[in-house]
């Protein structure tokens, strides 16, 4: 069950699932750091807000997803946590070190319009 | 009202899926609610992936408990896979000869209220865990 991958405007929109895998997360990874470059995008934000369980395996591919995007010079947003998923992230000793997070897609999409335009656009 | 013993084969990725499913299911029908269910889910996660990661294949068996008037949730993961040498080093945070945080096992302790560990090198590894209701 791949994820859905969204363009809007300069920002690609993944909404992860509820019964997401470990491959299918994988593939996420791969095809945002993809679709980054055919689409030129100068943010990501990942919706997590179906997600039943962020594990140290789910954290860890965000965190990778993040960092691959950095280096391909964009920015990533975490949105949609839910308060039991949180709860259960710290209990666990999860951090999602230093990725931006937000409470649903409206902010986290804010968030990322501000930051675009604090460093002005590219490619023109 | 007895709840039944539920068992999860997990030969893949996506049986950790369902593991946590059966367990979230299980544990609403013993009296789990809200941020304990996504807890013991996340648990269940852990320990399948830890299966999944290092056995290849194993099982996971979820059941009632009971101790006095306290209720709970009793998961078994048993896998016949190579074993752990050094116990005190996998629940250790940060250690993994895996692909993972190394939180996994030390992670579901944490999350879980009691929390054991056998294995032998060469024949597999068992990890009970309970988890009570307030």
């Amino acid at each position: 069950m791949p994820v859905p991958i969204l363009k809007q405007g300069d920002v690609l929109i993944a909404s992860i699932q509820s019964g997401l895998s470990d491959h299918d997360l994988m593939e996420l990874r791969d095809n945002i750091a993809e679709k980054l470059g055919s689409f030129k995008s100068l943010g990501v934000i990942v919706d997590v807000s179906m997600l039943d369980v962020m594990d140290s395996f789910a954290t860890r591919m965000l965190c990778t997803i993040a960092e691959t995007t950095r280096l391909r010079g964009a920015e990533t947003v975490i949105v949609g946590i839910q308060p039991e998923v949180a709860i259960a992230m710290v209990q666990l000793g999860l951090a999602l070190g230093g990725i931006p997070t937000a409470l649903d897609l409206e902010e986290g999409l804010q968030f990322l319009k501000a930051s675009i335009r604090g460093r002005g656009q590219r490619g023109n | 009202m007895a709840i039944e013993e539920t068992r999860v084969a997990i030969d893949h990725d996506y049986d950790i899926v369902a593991a946590r499913r059966k367990a979230r299911e299980l544990a609403m029908q013993v009296g789990f609610s809200g941020s304990d269910l996504t807890i013991i889910a996340t648990a269940i996660s852990e320990v399948a992936r830890n299966i999944v990661v290092y056995a290849s294949r194993g099982e996971i068996v979820l059941s009632a408990a009971q101790r006095g008037t306290r209720r709970g949730v009793l998961v078994v993961a048993r896998d016949q896979g190579p074993g752990i040498p050094d116990i005190p080093r996998a629940m250790r945070d940060g250690f993994s000869t895996g692909k993972s945080l190394g939180l996994g096992l030390p992670g579901a302790k944490r999350l879980m209220d009691e929390f054991e560990i056998a294995s032998e090198v060469g024949k597999g590894t068992m990890i009970t865990m309970r988890k009570w209701t307030r």
